[in-house]
């Protein structure tokens, strides 16, 4: 019992990670209804930039360490944002109204130019944070205590407020109300006063910011960061994405939980080798049985 | 006009290709210059390029400078196929790598087909000089031990120190990694120990939560990791966040500092196997301070890259010749002087005499375990 208790705890957390990062791909998706290729190496910048930021406070003598990770998550979120601002102007602005296929590919290059960016600018070996939160909560003890760290509580926690957060900026402000326009049909949008271009890249801000929450997360929690996590994780928060219903915020959340869960349970219960294969797996079944995901909804063509 | 200008071209570009290769010999070290590993690439071209600069200060190679190449496997299987073409294509004599057993076996077969030799400075794989020795190649050889002495050495540890307490065995499913555990496995059970849980991780990932759960239930005393140090880190980390207290035990590819930047405190205690520092060898000391001069450490791999180079110059000034029959002739039955000491090669193109010891760490810093030390612990 105590046992399943840690799996669920342990899947809980990384799921949580993998849906902080798949709520920013399915925010951009339901906006212009393209994958973000790019975000996965947003995400990998957002960790660099607060590695550097944290390195930059230890040297400025910050050692209250509320107030250095709030620093470091404002500093962050405000640069890795103006990385996405300028993917957004450089691989998706010029290529407005051009065919669908032709920003999906000019996103993978920017994907492949960030990666190789980064490694050129902080080599190629891991980059490493030692333990910044350290502690955590014996849920019980005895024979095997189950443990569940600040670090976890607080990832997840994270997670919930800023879904949250999200959708109820889409549901009930000026800015969300702009998204939907642009996203149910842009040139009626633009015709009726909404700004589509800027819509957009506030769209790439947002998702931009979130990647650097998720990008420090993963940074705390593992303490290993290098040039390549944006590609594995950018497959696995997608994976997520396409599971909850892409487009969805709440179902992008549960997409990334249930991914956490199938594999901390199958590594639990079953063989760690064979964690990935029984994702995709489910990945398939349910797309086999709900084409647009768990929360997604039919795309309607009207007549 | 411009068929004459093709057949100029035609006339003088192999006779500037031959001039190249008259005053130069191409030598080439190959690794993961990139990827997560590339700290061990690190390791390999200080060694190269040093080796490269002192031999040739000493006025070269049968009269000739060596120009050295740089490739990139990233410790990537079929990249490693690429790049040893890419050598071979580009007049290359000899290969000083690779450094991952994975990469270092399918490029041994494009240079068997192109007769270079290569000497691999890290590939601790058994396969890499058995497989050449059934096919009949001559040209590949190494200067570091094998898997199946490294795996005896850490099977016989966790026989002697953890008999009848739970032992885990984890690899991460590389050639390296697998074939060091399955080693390990083989002489634990010779010494009639039964490991309690197997498994294999995925290389790349960060998450290992599960399986430090799973370990904990099972109630694991120390556990063998056999695979590459960022992983290897990473559960070591992950252990000590779930308070589960078990010595992890890990081969030679642990042999870099990056591991204690990983771990931190988490890795105090833990273990892994090595040959005896080559940083201690007497022969080293004048190129260890040469390096420490340049302001690098000359940790884990570098003083084997080195040493390998020395191997190739050596052999082929004695064989007056850089074709692959005569050096290979020569490499068999040859005493080398290098870094390492005094190497000589078996008919398999194994090394003969580099054994494997234990380390642990402590405080950062990898210390020999003497017999009489560890049987403090």
């Amino acid at each position: 019992m105590n046992y399943l208790l840690q799996q669920l705890v342990n899947g809980i957390a990384l799921g949580a990670i993998y849906g902080l990062i798949a709520i920013g791909y399915t925010m951009v998706y339901g906006i212009i209804g393209m994958i973000n290729f790019a975000h996965g190496e947003i995400y990998m910048i957002g960790a660099f930039i607060s590695l550097i930021a944290f390195m930059a406070l230890g040297l400025a003598g910050i050692s209250y360490v509320p107030l250095a990770l709030l620093m470091v998550l404002l500093i962050a979120m405000v640069f890795t944002a103006a990385y996405g601002w300028a993917v957004e102007r450089i691989a998706y602005r010029p290529l407005r109204g051009s065919f669908r296929l032709a920003p999906l590919i000019s996103a993978i290059g920017m994907s492949i130019f960030l990666q190789n960016y980064v490694q050129l600018l902080q080599g190629a070996r891991v980059k490493t944070l030692q333990p910044v939160v350290q502690g955590g909560i014996a849920l019980t003890t005895g024979a095997f205590g189950v443990e569940v760290s600040y670090l976890q509580l607080f990832i997840v926690a994270l997670t919930v407020v800023l879904m949250a957060v999200f959708t109820y900026v889409i549901a009930a402000t000026p800015l969300g109300r702009a998204q939907r326009a642009v996203q149910q049909d842009a040139i009626m949008a633009a015709l009726l006063g909404v700004d589509v271009d800027r819509t957009i890249s506030l769209t790439f801000l947002l998702g931009a910011s979130l990647a650097a929450v998720a990008g420090m997360m993963v940074l705390l929690y593992y303490g290993v960061i290098d040039f390549f996590i944006g590609f594995s994780a950018g497959i696995k928060a997608f994976t997520a994405a396409v599971l909850g219903g892409i487009g969805s915020l709440p179902g992008a959340m549960l997409g990334g939980l249930l991914i956490g869960l199938i594999e901390a349970l199958w590594s639990g219960y079953a063989s760690v080798e064979y964690k990935d294969v029984m994702v995709f797996l489910v990945l398939v079944l349910v797309l086999v049985l709900r084409p647009s995901g768990l929360f997604g909804r039919p795309e309607v063509e009207k007549v | 006009m411009s068929w004459l200008k093709w057949t100029m071209a035609a006339v003088i570009l192999p006779a500037t290709v031959a001039a190249a290769q008259a005053d130069e010999i191409k030598v080439a070290t190959a690794g993961p210059i990139t990827g997560p590993y590339a700290a061990f690439g690190e390791q390999m071209k200080r060694g190269a390029d040093m080796a490269v600069k002192d031999i040739n200060a000493k006025g070269g190679v049968l009269g000739k400078q060596l120009s050295l190449t740089l490739g990139d496997d990233a410790c990537d299987p079929k990249q490693a196929r690429n790049v040893a073409n890419q050598l071979a294509d580009g007049g290359v004599v000899f290969v000083d790598g690779h450094f991952c057993s994975g990469s270092s076996i399918p490029a041994s077969a494009v240079y068997a087909d192109n007769g270079i030799l290569q000497i691999s400075p890290a590939s601790t794989n058994p396969a890499l000089t058995d497989d050449a020795a059934q096919k009949g190649w001559i040209n590949v050889f190494r200067v570091c031990g094998r898997d199946d002495q490294q795996g005896k050495v850490a099977g016989a540890y966790l026989a002697a120190h953890f008999k009848g307490k739970p032992i885990a065995i984890i690899d991460d499913k590389s050639t390296y990694g697998k074939g060091l555990a399955d080693q390990t496995r083989e002489t634990l059970n010779a010494d009639g120990v039964k490991e309690v849980l197997n498994e294999s991780v995925n290389a790349g990932d960060k998450d290992f939560s599960a399986l430090v759960s799973k370990m904990k239930l099972a109630g694991v005393a120390a556990y063998f990791y056999g695979g590459y140090h960022t992983e290897a880190g990473l559960i070591a980390r992950q252990a000590k966040e779930q308070g589960l207290n078990a010595v992890q035990i890990g081969g030679d590819a642990l042999a870099t500092d990056e591991y204690w930047s990983i771990t931190g405190p988490a890795g105090e205690g833990n273990l892994m196997t090595f040959t005896p520092e080559p940083r201690n060898i007497p022969q080293a000391q004048a190129v260890v301070s040469e390096f420490k001069q340049a302001g690098y450490d000359p940790e884990g791999y570098t003083l084997f890259t080195y040493a390998a180079m020395q191997v190739f110059a050596e052999a082929a000034d004695k064989a007056k010749s850089v074709k692959i029959d005569a050096l290979s002739k020569v490499m068999h039955d040859t005493k080398f002087d290098t870094v390492l000491g005094t190497l000589g090669f078996d008919a398999k193109g194994d090394v003969i005499g580099l054994g494997y010891v234990v380390y642990v760490w402590h405080n950062g810093k990898r210390v020999e375990l003497s017999p009489r030390s560890a049987s403090l612990q």
